[in-house]
This record gives C-alpha cells, structure tokens and sequence, in this order.
C-alpha cells in the first residue's frame, strides 16, 4: 500500500495486481487502522469487492484502458452515490440514502474506480479539524492526539494512513488543503467550475469545489483530469475544460516567476513552518524559477468576507433539511414549525447551528448591505488584489495554515481562533482560484508543513508544474515517514 | 358616511408560463398526473442536486415584457427568497428581486369608453411551488410536488387602479396579451393565472397613499371582484371607526365572502433575498431581443385591424372574435380551409356563442376543431346538408368535436337532390294542402311557406328548402 | 455590536432553530463576537466597488425544454419520513 494510485494502476494494467487484490489490501488495512483513525463513515466491503470484479472484467476485455482503472477511492462523505449511505457526517443526515450520483463520483466510476467507502469530515463541511462529525473524531495518523485538519480530514487521513490510495474532499475555504497539508499528503482545490458540484451536497455554493487528495503531484493531476469534464447539470461548470494537466508534470521551472506574499508571512506564523515553506521556494528559485517576495494585500479581510458569504450561503443551502422530504425527523412534536425546529435543533450540531444563526443574520432585514454586500464588495477587491498579483507572476507560493496540525479540542472552544488558521485558504476561495496543497517539511515533532501554490483562474497547469518540480527535489519523503511513526505504534 | 374614499389597487399577476418543462429541471409541467410523478431531485430539493435555468421561460418572460411595453433587464438574476414552508422543497423560492427580467411597462385598460394607463413595476421569473392537501383520516398534510418548479412570471403592477372594474380590465388584457404570445394559457380556475391584490384605501383628494393589505388565494373574476369590495368595506369601517388598518396577507375564502389574516408568530416576513449561487446571469443581447420580437406573433390590436382590412366583417364581431385567442384561432383557421370569412364568423357569433351560454363555458374552453366547423361549411355550400341540419350536427362537433362528414353519412342526413323524388313528395303535398294552394294562387305569397314546411317535413328535414321552393312555384304555375 | 435576546430569538424564528437557555447565551456571545471581528470590514471604503456574486465569469447557461425525466417518485420517496398516497406527509398546514 505504499504504492501511489498511478503505480498501482500500472500493476493492474500489467498484471502484477488484481483489482480484488488491491481492494482486499485497503479493506484490510481499513480494518487494522480505521478504529484508530476513523477516517471512514461507511466502509462498503460488499459492494467494493462486486465492483472489483467487474471492473477487473472490463480491464481484462480492454474496455477500460485508463491510469485508474482498478484503482479503489474513498469519497468525502457530502458527495452523494446511489443507494450509498450520504450523511455529511450529520445527525440530520444519518439515515439519507440518495438515489443519484455525484458527477465527480460518476466520472471515476467511469474511469474504472473501486468505490470503497466513504469519509469522515466536519459536519456539512463546516469545521478544520473533523471534530464536529456526528460520527465522532477523526485523528491524524502522525500523531492521535492531533487533528488531521478539516473539513476533509477523513479523506486526508486515510490517504496518509494508506487506507486508501487516493480520495475526493471539498475545499469551501481551504477543506482540501489544509488537512492535506496536517496530514503531509498532496491535494488540488480546483479553479471554481473545473469540477461539477452536482451531487456536492452544498456549504457554500459560490465557494465549493471537489479535488482530489493523493500521495503525490501525478496523482492529483491525473484524477483530476479524470472528474474535471463539463456538466450540464451544473450551471457552475466551465464549458471549455482542458484534461490534460498530467501534461504538465514536468519538472521544469526555469523562468517560471513565482511570488511569495510577505504578509503570508507575517504575524501568527510558526517559525517552523515559515522556514519549511521559504526554503521550498529556495529549491524552486534553484531550480530556475524567478522567486520575487511582494506584497499581496487585503489578507486580514479575507476571513471576515468568507465567514459572512459562507454562513449567509449555508444557512440558505442548509434549510431544505428540515424533516420533510429526507433525513432525520424528530421524535415529536406540536405542530409544523414545532417540528422544523425540534428536528433541526436536535439534528444540526452546535458549529453547524452557529453559522446558520450568523448567516440568516447577516442576511435578515435592516443588515443585509451592512454585511453581506459589504462582503460581496469585500471578494471583488481580493479577486483584484490576486488579478494585479497574477500579472506579474506565474504562481503564489505560500504556507497552507499558520501552523500544523493542532492537538484535539484545542480549537473547538474559540470559533474565531480556529477561523483564523484558514487566513491563507479563504481567498483562494472567494477569488474563485485553484491551489494545491503539497508536504514541505517537518516541524521540530516531525509534524508535516505543507505548502501552497496557488495559480490564476483555470491555470491549475502552472501550479502542478510548479509542484511536480518541487516534488522532484524529494527534500520530503511522506510514506516512509508515517511507515516509521506507524512501526513505533505497533500499527504497521 | 361622511367622507368619501378612493381604492386605490396594484395587482401582483402570477402566470404559469405554457413550457414543456420545468423551470430548472427536466420534469415534465403536464396538469394532473398522479402526486409526485413528475419529480426529481432538482424540483424535490435533494441535497446535491442543483437548477439549470430553461431557455424558454427567459424567452416567454421576453416576449411578455416586449408585449407590456417593458424595458428588459440585459443583465438579470435569481435571487433565493427564504422561507419554511412544505410546498418548497428547498425552504427558498428561486425567484428574482434584485434585477428582474423586465421593469417599467405599462398596458392600456377601458372601462366604460375612458381609457387609461396600468403601469407595470416589474416582471420577475419564478418557480412554483407544490401542492398541498388536507388528509382528514390523519389530520395531517400531503405534499405533492408535480408544481414545484414550474415556471411563473409576476407581473407586478403599480397602484394605478382604483376600481374592480379597473382590475378586471387590467387581466383581461394581460391575459389575452399572453395568450395571444402562446405564453401561458392563463386560466384562473386552473391557476395557470393567479392575482393577488394589493389594497388601500384614502379620502378623495388626498396624496398619500393608506395602509395596503395584500389579498391572496382569488381565482375567479368574480372572487377579485367581490374580494376587493368587501376588503374596500372592511378598510373604511376600521377607518372611520378610528382603528387602524395593518399592513398584513390576508387570504379570501370566496364561499364565506370574507377574509382572515395569514399571520402567525412562526411567519417572520423577512424573506433574507440574496443572488443565488447556484445559477449564473442572464445577458440579453439587442440581437437575443429582436429575435424574440421579430417571432412574436400578431397581438390583438394588430389583428382587429387586419381583420377590418382582410374580412369584411362588423367591428362588433372582430372585438368578440379577437377577444379570445382560442375563437379567433378557429376563425383563421377555418378560413385557412376555405371557409368563407362571414360564414365562419356567423358560425362562430350565432350558434357558438349560444352553445357556449348554455353550457356556461369560456372560449377558451371549445373543444372542437376549426376543420370539423369548416367541413361542415362545405356541407352546406355543395348544398350537401341543409341549414337545420347543418346545425344538429354543429351541436354534436361542439360538444365531442366528432367528424360531421362521417357523422352525416352514418345518420342518413344528406339533402335528397333527386329531382323526381322530390317532385313526387310535392305534387302529393299539393294534393293534400288545398286550402294553402287556394291561398297562394289567390295572391297571398305567405302561403307557400307552409307548403315548404310540409315538404321539408315530410322529407324529414333532408331537402333544399330553395330548391323545394323553386320547384313549388313551377308546379303551382301550372 | 451587542446581541440582545430579542435579535437571537428573531433569528432563530427565521433559522428556525430552537435553543436553550444556555445555548442561547452561547449563541449572544459567539454571534457578538463574530459581528465584532468582520466589522473590520468597515475598514475598507467600498463605496465605488461593485459586489461580486459571481468570481466564475460565465453568463447565459440554459438547458432546451425537452422532458428529460421520467416518474421517479417511489426512489424519491424512499427516503421520507413519513409518506402517504404517494405523498410527502408533514404535520397539517391549514388551520
């Protein structure tokens, strides 16, 4: 299981490994580790092994030829999958089985896909450490004490665990990048409208995006040339997608310009993780690439737009839960709106219920251009502050968060400090960019950096260029890594 | 009463716009169906499922807006409206508040020979909702969304009318506008057309505009009118006994001819608009425009005066031809076939209109088909059919709209054109009516009207009267 | 900006959501804080910015009006609560 996704669809192609085989492996492996880490919500042990068999048949006849095909995935719990429990790790949605499939989903059940499960997250996505699924903690596989970041912890965590060899996650304000980052694996949070949202049940709809998360730049490259194709079920879908990012891995950057915001490296930053991420951009600027510090510019105000615009969207997005039609309904109750709220009350946790207050305030009577047009103004002068920067340069080098993974509980007391740590993952959002999420380092517990380059609308070319190189440099080798950690735990 | 009070009235116009689909899915809008058969998880709001935007509807808005003298938003929007209700599967109404498709329009009304302006406010693209139903075995209530997610336009007028008669006049015309677009087949009583009334009331004289109420829940004419009667009563009563009239929804239930207040502690009114994420703008290019403006089709007014040009006929008729999109459709059509304009119109002014009294129907309920009335035309020009006849069976195509050719045929009713048969049945009529033979012989022309009856009588209503007529005359010069 | 009772029970009317007491005063706390900390917002003039809605510069997506779907209603309702008659059953709606 040390093996990427790309390598082990090699072997399948070539025989060396049996769809069956490969499945078997990560349900093992699930079943060794996954009540340590609980990264999965619902592990699918039936239905993956009759997917692997058919899938091994269509490889067998030549009808799948693709770089994944055989390959098992587990998906972010908010994606929906036909007759697959769909819960977003929500008491409200405990017991929904939709009777459709996310688009994402569909095209790497296209691309020959073994669908194992799927993965723990902060409850409707809302969180960045995976603390609040009502399917209780989701713990990073560097150290149990320590979160694995949010919202798609369960996705990162089973990646570097080797549960599984790849994973979908959604990033809102940084929910792919920052647990790959705490978990030191790879992750891409696509351009908005790369990936269909169709089936995505939605946080915020103007933010949301799928991507993969993966051992390594190959891998995320090429599964997210697998799900980026348009969608007309989605209005948000770019119609003119290119999928051919696998053409840019290239470990070539010479004359590449790449600018490091010095007010990502302001304040609040951990030494540890200043130093992993600047001397990333050393190997990069060696490597040929023109690295220049400049000054980026509206940083402190990018959370507070986010935090307005996301919790407006949400507490629209989230009102169609409410007993009816789907989901968890309360035991009893007195009338209609005694029953919205009871069911609601007692299916909502308390992050879920604190953004949808806030959103519904910000957008009630009397408030609504105060804060939310204010935040709407707020996103087109950080879209123009990235549009100025992305004139001059080619990509943004920066940290994921602040810091690394955080112990458990550490931040789930102050809302405000645990916003905080997405100061550098929300505007990609707001800005609509992609960015992708790769190791760097270690800090002084060895705990993984990550780092991120983030790149102009629809330029994801750029960035998984500039990561494959980085990558190439090897400064940081993860498997072998958590291998040791995991060996010292007697869980390996 | 001392004082004397003006109603002044604005009209928020609900219709359904006549699409195959739904607004943001691919659900089918055909009334009736068994509940729930026309859904998905778009119109059923499933999480995860997401709206994309049906062509035609911007395209019907359009073409609504051009026709109400509208200027069109090149750059419009849906808004989400907020709210907990079962019919709205998501607990947000798509709809349109911030930039509607169309603003600034205004029609023309009459009432009793003075005309007037009616300006319209806006127009906004909007998604129904579903249907609720009372279960009284569990006390309970069933939700059937086969209407979430069809498409409605609002036409939202300003306050420029001040009487029943006024509003009346306003939906007659927006809805034979509409019709006459193809957009909606704008029937109340199946809430394809939906007003809601906004009403206050003031002393004559006065600028200030009173306290408005918002009536909902009329789908007749009849409703409206006697809604708005009784809300303008209910106001001058509060008033004048020094009360307050509240700014509130209040909804009519047309078989008490009372209304009640919708208000419930649980219904904060504050419906938190905001763009939806989920759809992306509308630009309406100049050329996008002309095209849906150069495919409109005739209105109204443009085809009185054809008719007055093409067909000579009496305005009185060209206004109740016109008056219905259904009757002047049958009317063009039927002479389409070759059906001579007059005759058409006398069908359609005599014994149309007739049948449709007695049936208490609306035009734009006839069923049968312009073909089934112009063959019948036909019968009666290749004097195939006599007159009398020819009515029995129009009375059989009105009602089940049958084929009168075959119908004909099969009940024996062709006009008997044997000259020798018919001679025979004369000559036996002459035989057995000396007194009427006397009478006409003897200079009284009246008599040989009862000589035909007899004929026609005896040839049981299958001959020519002027052919009996003609041949009654040679025999009794003999 | 201080949360007063009455705002948080309007918006809990709104969201409808009910708390308890204790969650309540949470809820004061949490949301007073929150509309502190983005009141830093106040710090940029915006008075000449348009709002952006939209960071995805696509206009004019329209599916044809063509019925796509058939009766899917015995799935859908699969995963109601409570139904009836084909029919999504909700406590009543009409007094």
């Amino acid at each position: 299981m040390k093996l990427t996704a790309v390598e082990l669809g090699k072997k399948i192609k070539d025989k060396e490994v049996t769809v069956v085989e490969a499945t078997k492996a990560c349900l093992e492996r699930i079943k060794a580790l996954d009540e340590t880490y609980n990264c999965f919500v619902t592990v699918d042990e039936a239905g993956a092994l009759a997917q692997a068999e058919a899938i091994q048949a269509k490889i067998d006849s030549g009808e799948l030829t693709g770089p994944l095909a055989g390959v098992p995935v587990a998906i972010k719990d908010n994606m929906c999958i036909n007759g697959m429990l769909t819960s977003c790790s929500s008491k409200i949605l405990s017991n929904f089985v939709p009777t459709y499939t996310a688009t994402a989903v569909e095209k790497l059940q296209e691309a020959g896909a073994v669908i194992i499960g799927k993965t723990n997250m902060d409850e409707f996505a809302m969180g960045s450490t995976t603390e609040t699924s009502y399917y209780g903690v989701t713990r990073n596989p560097w150290d149990t004490d320590k979160v694995p970041g949010g919202s798609s912890g369960g996705s990162a965590a089973a990646v570097a665990a080797e549960e599984i060899p790849y994973a979908l996650g959604s990033d809102t304000g940084g929910s792919i990048r920052q647990p790959a980052a705490f978990c030191g694996v790879t992750g891409i949070k696509p351009t908005y409208g790369r990936v269909s949202r169709y089936g995505l049940i939605a946080y915020g709809s103007s933010l949301d995006q799928i991507g993969p998360l993966a051992k390594d730049v190959t891998d995320c490259a090429t599964i997210l040339e697998a799900i980026c194709k348009h969608d007309d079920k989605d209005s948000t879908s770019y119609a003119q997608a290119e999928d051919d990012f696998t053409s840019a891995l290239v470990d070539d950057v010479k004359g590449m310009k790449i600018g490091i915001p010095r007010d990502y490296f302001a304040e609040g930053i951990d030494e540890d993780v200043k130093t992993a991420v600047l001397a990333a951009a050393k190997k990069l600027e060696e490597k040929g690439a023109i690295v220049e510090e400049f000054d980026l510019g509206m940083v402190e105000y990018a959370i507070p737009a986010y935090y307005i615009i996301a919790s407006a969207e949400a507490s629209s997005n989230l009102e169609r839960f409410d007993g009816v039609k789907y989901g968890y309904r309360t035991a009893e109750y007195r009338d209609l709106h005694n029953m919205y709220k009871k069911t609601r009350s007692e299916g909502f946790g308390a992050e879920v219920k604190r953004r949808i207050m806030l959103g519904s305030f910000v957008l009630s009577s009397g408030y609504y251009d105060a804060y939310y047009v204010k935040a709407l103004k707020t996103k087109a002068l950080i879209k123009k502050a990235f549009d100025d920067a992305f004139a001059k340069y080619d990509v943004i080098l920066g940290p994921v968060a602040p810091t690394t993974a955080l112990k458990m509980g550490e931040s789930l007391s102050d809302p405000i400090k645990m916003y905080l740590g997405d100061i550098y993952t929300v505007s990609v959002n707001l800005a609509g960019l992609p960015g992708i999420s790769l190791p760097c380092g270690q800090d002084k517990d060895g705990m993984p950096v990550g780092m991120q380059l983030l790149g102009q609308t629809f330029d994801e070319k750029s960035i998984i260029r500039a990561a494959y190189a980085f990558e190439c440099t090897k400064t940081y080798k993860r498997p072998d890594a958590l291998g040791t950690v995991e060996a010292e735990r007697g869980l390996a | 009463m001392s004082k004397t009070y003006e109603t002044v009235i604005g009209l928020e116009v609900h219709v359904e716009l006549a699409t195959k689909t739904k607004i943001f899915c691919g659900c089918s809008t055909a009334f009736g169906g068994a509940p729930n058969t026309h859904t998905c998880p778009v119109c059923t709001g499933m999480p995860g499922s997401l709206p994309v935007l049906n062509k035609a509807v911007v395209e019907k808005a359009v073409a609504v807006g051009l026709a109400t003298n509208c200027t069109i938003t090149q750059n419009c929007k849906f808004d989400r409206k907020n709210y907990f209700y079962p019919d709205n599967p998501q607990n947000y109404q798509i709809s349109q508040l911030y930039y509607p498709i169309c603003r600034n329009g205004k029609v023309e009304i009459e009432v009793d020979g003075n005309k007037k302006y009616v300006r319209i406010h806006e127009i906004h693209m909007e998604e129904d909702a579903g249907k609720l139903v009372h279960d009284p075995y569990t006390d309970s209530s069933l939700v059937d969304y086969n209407r979430s997610g069809v498409p409605l336009i609002e036409i939202v007028s300003e306050p420029d009318m001040r009487s029943a008669e006024e509003v009346i006049a306003y939906l007659e015309k927006l809805r034979l506008i509409i019709q006459y677009l193809g957009a909606s087949d704008c029937k109340l009583n199946e809430g394809s057309m939906r007003a809601d009334v906004n009403l206050s009331v003031r002393e004559v004289g006065a600028e200030k505009f009173g306290t408005r109420t918002e009536m909902k829940n009329l789908n007749s004419f009849k409703a409206i009118a006697r809604a708005i009667e009784n809300e303008k009563e209910r106001q001058i009563d509060l008033i004048e006994s020094g009360e307050k009239v509240i700014q509130e929804t209040r909804r009519w239930d047309d078989t008490k001819e009372y209304s009640y207040a919708m208000r419930s502690k649980e219904d904060a009114q504050d419906y938190r608009y905001f763009p939806d994420p989920d759809l992306v703008p509308v630009m309406i290019s100049d050329e996008w425009m002309e095209e849906i403006r150069s495919r409109q089709p005739e209105l109204r007014d443009e085809k009185r005066i054809r008719y007055k040009e093409e067909y000579d006929i009496p305005d009185y008729d060209i206004d109740i031809l016109t008056n219905s999109k259904k009757l002047a459709d049958i009317f063009e059509e039927a002479i389409a076939l070759g059906a001579a304009p007059k005759k058409v119109s006398n069908w359609l002014m005599v014994e149309t209109m007739r049948l449709m009294k007695e049936a208490s129907i609306d035009a734009d309920d006839l069923k049968f088909s312009a073909k089934n009335l112009a063959a019948i035309i036909k019968m009666v020009d290749d004097k195939v059919i006599n007159g009398t006849v020819a009515k029995e069976v129009f009375e059989k195509v009105f009602a089940e709209d049958i084929d009168p050719e075959a119908y004909v045929e099969e009940h024996g009713l062709k006009t008997v054109n044997d000259e020798g048969a018919l001679r025979t049945v004369i000559l036996d009529v002459i035989e057995k009516n000396p007194k009427s033979v006397a009478d006409f012989k003897g200079g009284k022309e009246k008599a040989i009207g009862a000589l035909v009856g007899q004929t026609m009588k005896a040839m049981q209503g299958k001959a020519d009267p002027s052919e009996v007529n003609r041949i009654l005359r040679e025999e009794l010069s003999k | 900006m201080t949360i007063t009772d009455e705002t948080i029970d309007y918006v809990g009317i709104l969201a409808k959501l009910e708390l308890s007491d204790e969650e309540k005063e949470q809820a004061k706390q949490d949301m007073s804080n929150m509309l502190e900390y983005v009141s830093k917002l106040n710090e940029l003039d915006t008075d000449s910015v348009e709002p952006m809605s939209h960071a995805f510069p696509v206009s004019n997506v329209f599916r044809e009006d063509v019925v796509t779907n058939g009766d899917d209603r015995d799935n859908l309702l699969a995963n109601a609560p409570e139904q009836k008659d084909g029919c999504y059953k909700v406590p009543k709606t009409f007094d």
